[in-house]
């Protein structure tokens, strides 16, 4: 482990991979500090920029901006009562009123603190933990990797849109219909191509990320006339104060910084759970365990109540990276587009994945921890000022995320039909986002498709047809009935609100 | 039962499930694999049964979470201009040049958004656009097609 460690540090620490962090993090956090653009849409945004990097570079790139955004998303929380993203909402509780009452810099060094720290603390389980669980995982098989690949998607459908189990579990199939379009990767039998030769090598996952997230989100902005960046306006640089934390507020946060990060990373690591989880736990597991006198501060302004969900949500950012590395499957959204990224690279994540690559597999590790460093040496100086880039109004912003998007899937293809089809997407997202159809399944789902049906193939194959391959194995017995049980849960819920 | 957009739309997803499903039995498969336990069919085979299980429950459950969306409150014809505005930027990309396609592009979007800040809007598009070119296909080295500035000699 040593020597991986090392190996991912040099890697990490070389000038070009320092550089890509900063310019991650600083990216991330502008986007991440809009309301409505999320990690996705930033990692997504700067797909087409990796293209020109080997994929260690690429992927440091992406997690400095997975990084930047969550912790922007908290600046905008706490400054704003806007969370730019769904993970920061727990820190808008306590950080709000924190800034309300003029300690706004005080507010801003404890969520930076706290970030800093449950990420350091995760970034070190996850220097333990996946290692041992890529060993853990090299006794799966093909059934064992097809029913965690439906739990993953079941579970995400379950935790993404509270109430809507059944519009995600509609886009989790949508997400495999379209991933299904294309040849066949053992036969080569095109299938859904109408003839079409564009669509012989199927959709590209660029394309359909771009379509989703990063051009329906621009879409979803000028249709509704919102203005993510109304609000930064508001940001006064003035206003925010001292950014020291004292003695007292300090011997808080010592408490409650490790147990936070421990539900941080275990949620993070259970696949759909995620960083919003993770945070709304954190905070309601601290509102129980401190005194009576602090539990009275909660929602007033309180340091633990603040420093609780912060520390979680980035330790689950870091946890969310075990399933990815590990077994190859993301937990979340955002992993599964930088494993689509990876797959693009031509890197297979999978327990192989530290052994045949294992400069990838550290330097993500590693990057990960020397983007806190990063994050909280540049950003919390610089907030205040990154806050006064964001009042760029709607009007040009827009029309650059557009932009990207188009030049994304130009770089990509060279091909009409790709910026055709992407707009035809983008307009259908458009649409069922209005209604509350969430996306992150459909993407998880997209990802998924080629090694879902992969898995399936050999466990029918193995198993001459028959379909005993589900609970033949007891851990994949597990898996597919707490798949189960996820399901018939969320149907009942739906039976039991309307009596 | 009650109609609403979200029935609409699950009962569209559930007609698009059957049409999947019915082109998934049409897709050729080599003789010898045809009584195979897996072929190139059979995925999605499961995947239409799967839609039409997903949209036909949503169909027929309650809805308790009903979204109410006010449309007359969107900003439809904007929308509808800055579509309009990609389309012609995705059918001239490639004939007239990444540089002019693009710049043209954001000019239109920032004029058509409300913007009339003619410097501004100038700045954040050809310079813009010129600079980013550099990043990409300059320092990142990653081909950018432009037959424009390769007739005029700017691009090699």
């Amino acid at each position: 482990m040593i020597e991986g460690i090392l190996i991912g540090l040099t890697t990490a620490l070389t000038f070009q991979n320092i550089l890509m962090v900063m310019v991650g993090c600083f990216f991330g956090t502008i986007i991440g500090m809009l309301p409505g653009l999320g990690p996705m849409t930033a990692i997504a945004l700067m797909i087409p920029i990796t293209y020109g990097f080997d994929p260690a570079t690429g992927l440091i790139l992406m997690a400095g901006v997975y990084y930047g955004a969550v912790f922007g998303g908290s600046t905008s929380s706490i400054l704003l009562n806007a969370p730019g993203v769904p993970g920061t909402v727990a820190t808008s509780f306590d950080g709000y009123p924190m800034a309300q009452q003029g300690k706004a810099g005080k507010a801003l060094a404890i969520a930076a603190w706290s970030s800093f720290a449950g990420g350091t603390l995760s970034a070190i389980y996850l220097l333990f933990m996946a290692p041992s669980l890529s060993k853990v995982s090299l006794s799966f098989r093909s059934p064992d990797y097809f029913a965690l690949m439906i739990l993953g998607l079941t579970a995400i459908a379950a935790f993404s849109s509270k109430g809507q189990f059944l519009k995600a579990m509609m886009m989790v199939v949508l997400g495999l219909m379209l991933a299904s379009v294309g040849q066949d990767s053992l036969s080569d039998i095109t299938r859904f191509t109408f003839n079409n030769m564009n669509l012989t090598d199927g959709i590209s996952f660029v394309l359909v990320v771009m379509a989703t997230f990063a051009m329906s989100e621009a879409l979803t902005i000028i249709l509704k006339r919102n203005d993510p960046t109304s609000a930064a306006k508001q940001v006064s640089l003035t206003e925010l104060g001292s950014i020291k934390i004292n003695k007292e507020e300090r011997t808080k946060m010592y408490k409650t910084i490790p147990r936070s990060s421990v539900i941080g990373f275990l949620i993070g690591v259970l696949p759909g759970a995620g960083a919003t989880i993770a945070s709304f736990l954190a905070y309601g597991m601290e509102r129980n365990v401190v005194s009576d006198e602090e539990k009275e501060k909660f929602g007033k302004g309180s340091v633990n109540g603040l420093s609780a969900p912060e520390t979680a949500n980035n330790a689950a950012c870091s946890g969310s990276f075990v399933p990815m590395l590990t077994l190859g499957i993301p937990g979340s959204g955002t992993t599964a587009v930088m494993l689509g990224a990876l797959l693009g690279f031509g890197v297979q994540p999978g327990p192989r994945l530290y052994m045949t690559n294992p400069e990838i597999f550290w330097s993500i590790i590693m990057s990960m921890y020397i983007g806190m460093v990063i994050l909280l040496i540049l950003n919390l100086p610089l907030i205040p000022y990154i806050a006064r880039i964001l009042a760029v109004p709607k009007n040009y912003l827009i029309p650059l995320i557009l932009f990207f998007s188009v030049t994304g899937i130009y770089v990509m293809s060279f091909n009409n039909f790709d910026i055709y089809l992407m707009i035809g997407i983008a307009v259908v997202a458009t649409f069922l986002r209005l209604y509350d159809f969430p996306m992150p399944p459909l993407i998880l789902a997209f990802v998924l498709g080629g090694l879902m049906e992969e898995n399936l193939r050999r466990s029918l194959l193995l198993s001459n047809g028959s379909w005993e391959f589900l609970w033949d194995r007891t851990l994949t017995a597990c898996i597919l009935t707490t798949t189960i049980l996820i399901v018939v849960w969320h149907i009942y819920k739906t039976f039991k609100r309307k009596n | 039962m009650n109609i609403n957009t979200t029935k609409i739309i699950s009962l569209l997803f559930f007609i698009f499930s059957a049409f999947y499903l019915y082109t998934a039995y049409q897709i050729q498969v080599f003789a010898f694999d045809e009584n195979a336990p897996f072929n190139a069919r059979t995925f999605p085979i499961y995947l239409g049964y799967a839609g039409l299980f997903f949209s036909g429950l949503k169909l027929i459950l309650p809805d308790p979470n009903t979204i109410k969306v006010e449309h007359k409150s969107l900003e439809y014809k904007k929308t509808g201009i800055l579509i309009l505005i990609a389309i012609i930027y995705g059918a001239t990309i490639l004939k007239v040049g990444y540089f002019l396609t693009t710049s043209l592009f954001l000019f239109a979007s920032y004029y058509f958004l409300g913007e009339r800040r003619w410097i501004l809007m100038f700045l954040l598009s050809f310079p813009f656009v010129a600079a980013f070119m550099y990043l990409l296909h300059g320092i990142l080295d990653i081909y950018l097609r432009d037959p424009f500035l390769q007739s005029i000699g700017v691009m090699g």
